[in-house]
């Protein structure tokens, strides 16, 4: 390609230079420039290979419909893979690489792939996974495949996000978006307008436009500055509406710094916006003409020839030969002739087009050529020449008629598609409309209205016309009013007659070899297409899937109507008829920061800090994260391993004394008349005859009968009972006794709080524990009698309101202390230095697990799976005692929950002389290995500090009808041998919790 | 994402709630009558319908209410916000 910048023109600084990098090569730009335009003015005409073949290839558009020059941004933590050139603005330093090409551009090793091109036709990928064995081609193919590469460190930009509402959202700042935000925002409606590109204008920054006798970009800079001024307005360039949600909720990324970021700014900012009305001003995607090596650099499309000259003072070559079936084209043609270019031929797939454009067209000494089309190009190292036929009355190229034109690049033009993205997003139908040649807005779904191109309205006097009528409507049925001006535009060439041309094949011309590519991106071919429909593809759905067109990271914006086109000529049909594919979010490609946000890191799933946190950290506490808590799990002590410590934590609690911070522990207050009628609903065990002033251990279940949760509940009075629940689904069942209240029992008076972060618990653990807290000043009376087991009081503690229950998960005289959440953190002290006497020792989680294992406690998800019952964990006499209903009832009288040979809670005995249990080891049969039948597993196991060795409890099959059998345990290979015995190997009378 | 108006907080966008499911489902009983089959029905068997649906949704992250909705699954219009203890309403049947 010979691209080269022109001395004038263009909204470009030529007094600002800008160095860049590409593939480590320096060149330099203008402020103004995007990536592409600056690659093109230094004649960089291979900017990429493609996906399959790894042809060479050339930038193909102007905007976000860019196929082909796809490119990898900045360096190290920075980088971001498949940008598109055309979208990228250049600025200072900037480094940009090609992707997908290996080792290098200019020497493609994977370009042989091309030489074996007939191996590789469509569903290739389907057919090699199947035969003969797909290892075959895997390393070809894994080295072939892939775009971009994404960073290998974290992202160090920051990204926002923030909602929005308004009435309406402008989406597109071309003329008419412009004029539809005007109009709007002197409605006095809340506006917001949006553009993805950094300036304003459309297709004028394509075509020069006049608008009311001034210069588009002078009008559109003080409609702008106009816009910004009104306080009921917000204007975003640089923002893309990515996605058309339910209800009308529309998805922005704004981009807000060009490319690095400063540390403090965000570099995008995600808006969710729900609008009253959303305007969709999108405007279309040309489409290139389709016809054998279309793919080669030089080849682009007419409107972005158009584009670099105007917008970035860029001709994209010096013989320039333009193909069209479309009047757009030769606005095209005019642009790069009064820059200078010399234009070789205009050729046109119709014999003439609209009188008054051919006329312009002969007037500028443009050559038209009609009836005719591009068939081929040629040229090694860069084009050399262009193959023009003529066309036949059924659309074929006459072989006979060919000539060839010199020229180093083509332009083409095949229509145009409105960008009905977003409208289809929204539910809306489309229809392919037959004058135009594309598909359009049939009938809305959602509140919204597409104007100018996005509507099919491609003539820029109608499309204003037909805007302000449309937004006149809109601002009616917001009971509101703007007066439409008299605005008026430059006449364009718009689209004229449009004749349908959808490609040209090798075929038709004896060269079956030659390739026309639909899909530059995904390398799809119009011979692809058609292979997928001879192999009864038929679903527009389907061909996509089989060819993978449009499926690359552009989404088809310039073929996947072009591939439709293909389809129905094959098939004998209208285009409406095969019918696109659906449209999904994102429009185009988006970081995946921008949804990120601020929830990455610490933030991604925030840990609730205990009230004891910092006392914690200075006791050296292991912290780690129990079902949303930060909590210690055990103490570090230097030099010794998790199991010294821990053993260390359980020796001191049983022998003397322990502190375990609990506040996790869910507490839910139960108030109301009906509030033993509503627990022992819920609960599996009777509530109601629990007396004031007593706790009871109560198990959940759901209402598929399977143990769901447990806990200690307190009744603090005839009506009001402090339920206790885990740690970790405190607040899932807070919300669960409101949907029973709420949906079911409607009835019931009842009233429930969470208070799980209302009060924190300390638990005072050992033989001590009374002593500790009778050197506190208090009202309670800590006497074995005055203050039995299970039991709970209410007083004060130092002054503070005190709630304490005597309760036990590690098989001691315990105490749970409740204080206000504040006060939690002195009485954590208070206790520390007052049990100085008693070597008081701090423990954590494991420690506590350690001591419910050894007294044979279940936990439920531990011991308890999706399968448990009331019944496999002991509790069978329990609720078969119970005659009330309650939440699971029914379902623990299924056939299945009332089998025999149920896998069954119980404890395991060490018999071999060996270490703890696996947990996870397998009950087999005896001298059985896998694969074998599972009779159960190890839900829990130690090695007992109390007692010297190892301890567990395990789910096994027909368990409790089993006690004292021996079983065999494997586990990755290893045999362990353990007698059944009853839970519990750590004071089974409960001697010690009354004392 | 849905817009929901919540009966006591208005209207607010759907990651404030959280769906319960199918609504006006009559929890059988007593316990010991109700056959395995009826039990199941109430368990696990819902409608699916290409259409309305009439599911309660809870402002959870609101006021905490429960309350019931008349979706159309198809579009996700809301064609009706009503009390837990409300009738199904009738509505009619939307054309396409
Ligand atoms: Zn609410």
């Amino acid at each position: 390609m010979s691209a080269y910048r022109l001395e004038n023109g263009g909204y470009i600084d030529r007094s600002q230079q800008i160095s860049f990098q590409f593939d480590g090569k320096k060149l330099s730009g203008f402020q103004g420039d995007t990536l592409a335009s600056a690659l093109l003015a230094n004649h960089v005409d291979v900017i990429g290979r493609s996906f399959k073949y790894h042809r060479p290839r050339g930038i193909l558009a102007a905007g976000l419909d860019e196929a082909n020059a796809i490119m990898q941004i900045g360096s190290g933590a920075e980088s971001s893979p498949n940008l598109k050139a055309t979208q990228v603005e250049l600025i200072e330093g900037l480094q940009a690489r090609s992707v997908n090409a290996w080792p290098s551009l200019k020497f493609d090793l994977l370009a042989v792939n091309a030489v074996f091109k007939r191996f590789l036709p469509a569903g290739f990928y389907y057919k090699t996974f199947m035969w003969p064995d797909w290892h075959w081609f895997e390393p070809a193919i894994r080295n072939a495949a892939g775009l971009g590469k994404s960073p290998d460190q974290p992202d160090p930009d920051i990204y926002d996000k923030r909602s929005a509402d308004c009435d309406i959202l402008v989406i597109g700042g071309g003329i008419c978006g412009l004029m539809a935000a005007r109009l709007a925002a002197e409605s006095g409606a809340n506006v917001l307008l949006v553009e993805v590109d950094s300036a304003w204008g459309g297709s004028a920054l394509c075509w020069p436009t006049l608008i009311d006798d001034s210069d588009a970009a002078s009008w559109c800079a003080s409609t702008v500055a106009e816009l910004h001024q009104k306080p009921n307005v917000v204007v975003l360039n640089r923002t893309m509406a990515f996605g058309y949600y339910d209800h009308n909720l529309v998805g922005l990324v704004q981009r807000l710094v060009p490319a690095q970021s400063d540390g403090l700014t965000p570099r995008e900012r995600m808006w969710k916006v729900r609008a009253k009305t959303v305007v969709l001003a999108t405007g279309a995607f040309e489409r290139p003409l389709v016809f054998p090596n279309n793919d080669r650099p030089g080849v682009m499309l007419a409107s972005a020839g158009a584009s670099y000259v105007s917008r970035f003072g860029v001709a994209v070559g010096r013989k320039v030969l333009i193909a069209t079936n479309n009047d757009s084209a030769y606005e095209s043609a005019f642009v790069l002739k009064e820059a200078g270019v010399d234009v070789v031929a205009l050729v046109d797939a119709r014999a003439s087009a609209a009188s008054e454009v051919t006329q312009r067209a002969q007037d500028m000494g443009l050559v038209i050529i009609s009836n005719s089309t591009v068939t081929n190009v040629k040229g090694s190292s860069g084009l050399r020449s262009a193959e023009v036929c003529e066309l036949n009355a059924d659309n074929q190229p006459v072989a006979k008629s060919r000539r060839s034109i010199q020229c180093d690049s083509v332009l083409t033009s095949g229509g145009w598609s409105p960008a009905v993205h977003l409208f289809s997003q929204s539910g809306g139908k489309l229809k392919f409309d037959d004058e135009t040649q594309a598909f359009v807005p049939k009938r809305s779904v959602q509140n919204e209205i597409s104007i100018g191109a996005a509507a099919g309205i491609f003539e820029l006097g109608a499309s204003l016309a037909h805007a302000q009528d449309r937004i006149g409507t809109v601002l009616k049925s917001l009971n509101l009013s703007a007066k439409p001006t008299e605005t008026s535009v430059s006449k364009h060439a718009g689209l004229g007659a449009i004749k349908s041309l959808w490609s040209v094949e090798g075929e038709m011309l004896d060269r079956p070899g030659a390739k026309a590519w639909v899909d530059f991106q995904n390398d799809v071919t119009s011979s692809d297409v058609k292979l997928a429909l001879r192999e009864n593809f038929r679903s527009v759905e389907h061909v996509k899937r089989y060819t993978t067109l449009g499926m690359a990271s552009d989404q088809g914006k310039t073929s996947n109507v072009n591939g439709i086109g293909v389809m129905s000529v094959e098939l004998r049909c209208d285009p409406g008829d095969v019918g696109t594919t659906k449209f999904r979010p994102p429009y185009n490609p988006l970081t995946i920061g921008a949804f990120a946000g601020r929830r990455v890191g610490e933030n991604l799933n925030p840990l609730r800090p205990l009230p004891s946190a910092a006392r914690q950290i200075e006791l050296g506490a292991k912290l780690e994260d129990y079902g949303g808590w930060h909590r210690p799990a055990y103490y570090v002590e230097r030099g010794q391993s998790e199991h010294e410590c821990v053993s260390k934590e359980v020796l001191a609690t049983r022998n003397s004394l322990g502190l375990f911070d609990a506040s996790p522990l869910g507490k839910i207050e139960v108030f109301g008349p009906d509030a033993a009628e509503f627990l022992n609903r819920i609960y599996a065990n009777n509530m109601k005859t629990l007396k004031v002033g007593r706790c009871r251990y109560g198990l959940m279940l759901n209402e598929n009968g399977i143990i769901y949760d447990d806990g200690i509940l307190a009744r603090i009075a005839e009506d009001h009972y402090l339920v206790g629940t885990t740690s970790g689904h405190a607040s899932a069942i807070a919300d669960m006794l409101q949907e029973w209240l709420q949906c079911e029992w409607v009835h019931l008076d009842v009233a429930t709080s969470n208070v799980t972060t209302n009060w924190a618990v300390m638990n005072v653990n050992g033989p001590k524990a009374r002593a500790l807290l009778e050197k506190f000043d208090s009202s309670f009376d800590f006497g074995a009698h005055a203050f039995p087991h299970m039991h709970f009081r209410e007083g004060e503690l130092e002054g503070v309101p005190c709630r304490i229950q005597r309760v036990s998960f590690s098989g001691e005289l315990s105490y749970e202390v409740s204080v206000p959440w504040g006060y939690g953190a002195s009485l954590f002290d208070n206790i520390m230095v007052l049990g100085e006497e008693f070597a008081i020792q701090p423990f954590g989680v494991e420690s506590l697990m350690t001591m419910r294992i050894e007294k044979g406690f279940l936990h439920v998800g531990s011991d308890t799976d999706g399968m448990t019952v009331p019944q496999d964990v002991g509790f069978g006499r329990i609720v078969e005692k119970k005659t009330d209903d309650f939440v699971g009832r029914r379902s623990i009288m299924r056939p299945d929950a009332l089998r025999s040979g149920r896998r069954q809670l119980v404890g395991l005995d060490v018999t071999d002389g060996g270490d703890a249990l696996p947990i996870g080891g397998h009950v087999v049969d005896q001298g059985q290995s896998p694969p074998t039948a599972s009779r159960g597993w190890v839900t829990s196991s130690v090695f007992s500090p109390t007692l010297s060795k190892p301890v567990a409890l395990g789910l096994v099959e027909g368990g409790a009808d089993r006690i004292g059998d021996e079983i065999e345990i494997w586990d990755l290979g290893t045999r362990r041998r353990a007698r059944i015995v009853a839970p519990g190997a750590y004071d089974a009378k409960g001697e010690r919790l009354h004392v | 994402m849905l817009n929901i108006k919540c009966p006591w907080c208005g209207e607010r966008p759907e990651v404030e709630f959280r769906c319960g499911g199918e609504s006006h489902i009559q929890r059988p009983g007593p316990h010991t009558e109700v056959s395995d089959e009826a039990w199941a029905n109430y368990l696990f068997y819902r409608d699916n319908p290409k259409g309305v649906l009439f599911e309660r949704w809870v402002h959870s992250g609101g006021c905490g209410e429960w309350f019931n909705v008349a979706r159309n699954t198809v579009t996700h219009e809301i064609l009706a916000v009503y009390q837990m203890t409300d009738p199904k309403p009738v509505l009619e049947d939307p054309k396409e």
